[in-house]
């Protein structure tokens, strides 16, 4: 347990306690609430409030659609399916950042492949409907690049962990699909699928190179404000840094906390 | 015509002929076991039976009518499986209540119906638990109760024992089977193990690759097996090849030594014939008390209230004798003995 300790110990408590103390105090050492006030107000509270918006979102939208893909690969189809789909995953589930941002830009980015194609081909000009890469929808579009697969890779053990005989059972005991759905399929899943989508739901939340690379950094997201103070481009002011930081250790473990006591209420029956 | 006719059924899952022609008849109220080794075909069938699998060809009727083509959902026919099979999310109680649930009984109804079904598997204090908090016996009764719930018209279990340990396994088929005569449900009954089969069945059909070796009572498929197979697969079976010398007397021939088996009467003189002779009727005697076939004990295995020799034949092959225990203690190993076996227990089948 030594090495297991040491490590949490270096890279997550002592990190976590600096940055919680660092909020608190001003540049001349001094104990202060100045800087956690500022994460409620203006741009930094907005900033918040997107994180959570996109992170919730494509966590929900890459759920969904990751578990749907997920099962269908697993119940169904040719064999060959399942592993090229897992190996597909677990490659585009880790693509994120400059490439990820490049590879969009150069497909949905306004002289994209596809923005293109469309053009030429259906005379559809996406950009003059509204649609643009580098807003909430686009930047959605591109996390779920990585939120999807990312989902395909955690929720395929549950899925492989779903008897036949249940949905065998339901059905010979005169239950519909959807009863099965319904009063077990689902039901059993479901602390999985929370599980999962709260890791999604860090995981969009954390993101920083993708959105930077992507938006230059225009998109006001709690991480790109950390960037923004902590590089001194505009200002510097890594207490902010700090405070805001803080913010989202106290959004994660907000989210963590919830997932505990919906898997708690969702699963009494697990040992 | 029969309360549930199987009739000429033929399943193939891409080359293998999983079943082939397959056609049977069980009666309202009867205890029908399908008996055979892994990959004969009896699990599918149940699975057709239960509207799990589509035959390629043939048809189910119950009750004078065609369920072939009707989905599990609407055959009224409760199944238990090998293991496992309770809805994790649900209580004991839940699980038996279900089928109930979804056909739309009132609660009242429900309630009644589950306190009686838990009385009668004997696990009422076992209501509230989850499938996690039961023994694998306790599962299996609870998920015969839920199979029972819903009235079905026919039973079906899947080798619900298999995974249980031993004594495990006989106390349940012995509840199993009181519960089925009281109830007097039609049953439908899947085993590898024929000492199972033997033991709670009415009716027991041998499968082998897909088809059916022989229907009857346990007695008849134990003592006159109509094949080889059966003979082998249905408990243990010596078996001697020889010739028919006699057929007024009854006499056989195998390797020069003369056998009286009463089955060969009637046979004409030349044929060749397996002679089938269950190892508890072999009696063995010390050379010197008499004649029958020579040989001398390579092996000896204790078995409880019987000891089971393995006797090398002077003329070549081995026969297997279960004698009482205790008379086993003045045998040794290595020690020469003689054989016999009592005209009358000795199946006989042409080659």
């Amino acid at each position: 347990m030594v090495p297991f300790f040491a490590y949490v110990g270096a890279f997550l408590l002592l990190p976590s306690a600096a940055v919680l103390v660092g909020a608190f105090r001003d540049p001349e050492g001094h104990w202060t609430l100045r800087y956690i006030a500022a994460i409620f107000e203006g741009q930094y509270l907005r900033a918040f409030l997107n994180s959570v918006e996109i992170s919730a979102v494509t966590a929900l939208g890459g759920g969904i659609f990751g578990f749907l893909v997920a099962y269908a690969a697993v119940t169904g189809g040719p064999r060959w399916v399942r592993p090229a789909l897992t190996t597909f995953s677990g490659v585009a589930a880790n693509f994120a950042g400059v490439p990820l941002a490049f590879a969009f830009i150069a497909t949905l980015g306004t002289t994209g492949l596809i923005t293109q194609l469309l053009r030429s081909l259906f005379g559809l000009d996406l950009y003059a409907h509204g649609f643009t890469l580098f807003s909430f929808t686009g930047l959605s579009l591109t996390y779920l690049y990585f939120q999807l697969p990312l989902m395909i890779l955690i929720i395929t053990p549950a899925i492989d962990g779903m008897r036949r005989e249940w949905w065998e059972a339901a059905a010979n005991l005169g239950a519909t699909d959807l009863q099965y759905w319904r009063y077990i399929g689902l039901p059993v899943l479901l602390p999985s699928l929370l599980g999962a989508m709260v890791l999604l739901f860090g995981n969009a939340f954390a993101a920083y190179a993708t959105p930077y690379a992507l938006t230059s950094g225009v998109v006001n997201l709690v991480t790109m404000q950390i960037g923004n103070v902590l590089q001194g481009n505009v200002l510097s002011d890594p207490q902010l840094g700090q405070a805001l930081a803080v913010g989202m250790i106290v959004v994660i473990s907000f989210s963590m906390s919830l997932y505990t006591f919906l898997q708690r209420r969702t699963a009494r029956w697990l040992r | 015509m029969a309360y549930l006719e199987i009739v000429g059924i033929r399943k193939t899952f891409g080359e293998v002929v999983a079943l082939d022609e397959v056609t049977l008849s069980i009666e309202r109220g009867e205890f029908f076991t399908l008996l055979g080794p892994s990959g004969c075909g009896k699990t599918t069938l149940l699975r057709i039976v239960a509207g799990f699998e589509t035959p390629d060809r043939g048809s189910v009727q119950l009750e004078g009518e065609e369920i072939t083509e009707v989905p599990p959902n609407r055959r009224n026919m409760g199944m238990v499986f090998q293991a496992y099979s309770l809805f994790p999310n649900m209580t004991a109680e839940e699980n038996v209540e279900f089928g109930l649930r979804v056909r739309g009984w009132p609660a009242a109804e429900r309630a009644r119906r589950v306190a009686e079904l838990f009385d009668l598997i004997g696990l009422s204090a076992a209501r509230k638990r989850y499938p996690f908090q039961l023994s694998g016996g306790e599962q299996q009764r609870v998920a015969l109760a839920r199979a029972l719930a819903i009235e079905p018209k026919v039973l079906l279990l899947d080798e619900p024992l298999s995974a249980l340990d031993a004594k495990i396994r006989v106390q349940l088929r012995e509840e199993i089977r009181a519960i089925q005569k009281r109830l007097g449900i039609t049953t439908l009954y899947v085993t590898h193990d024929q000492e199972e089969a033997m033991a709670i069945s009415d009716r027991v059909a041998v499968l082998s690759h897909g088809r059916i070796e022989q229907i009857g009572p346990p007695a008849e498929i134990y003592e006159n097996p109509l094949t080889p197979f059966v003979a082998s697969f249905v408990g243990t079976m010596n078996r001697l090849e020889g010739t028919v010398q006699d057929g007024r007397e009854g006499l056989v021939n195998y390797r020069g030594i003369q056998l009286r088996v009463n089955a060969a009467r009637g046979r004409d003189p030349g044929t060749r014939v397996f002679v089938f002779i269950r190892p508890e009727v072999v009696e063995v005697r010390l050379v010197g008390e008499g004649d029958g076939l020579k040989g001398r004990i390579f092996s000896q295995s204790f078995m409880g209230p019987v000891t089971r020799l393995r006797i090398a034949l002077d003329q070549g092959g081995e026969l297997i004798a279960d004698i009482p225990s205790a008379r086993a203690k003045a045998l040794t190993m290595g020690m020469e003995v003689i054989a016999t076996f009592p005209p009358d227990a000795a199946g006989i089948l042409n080659i």
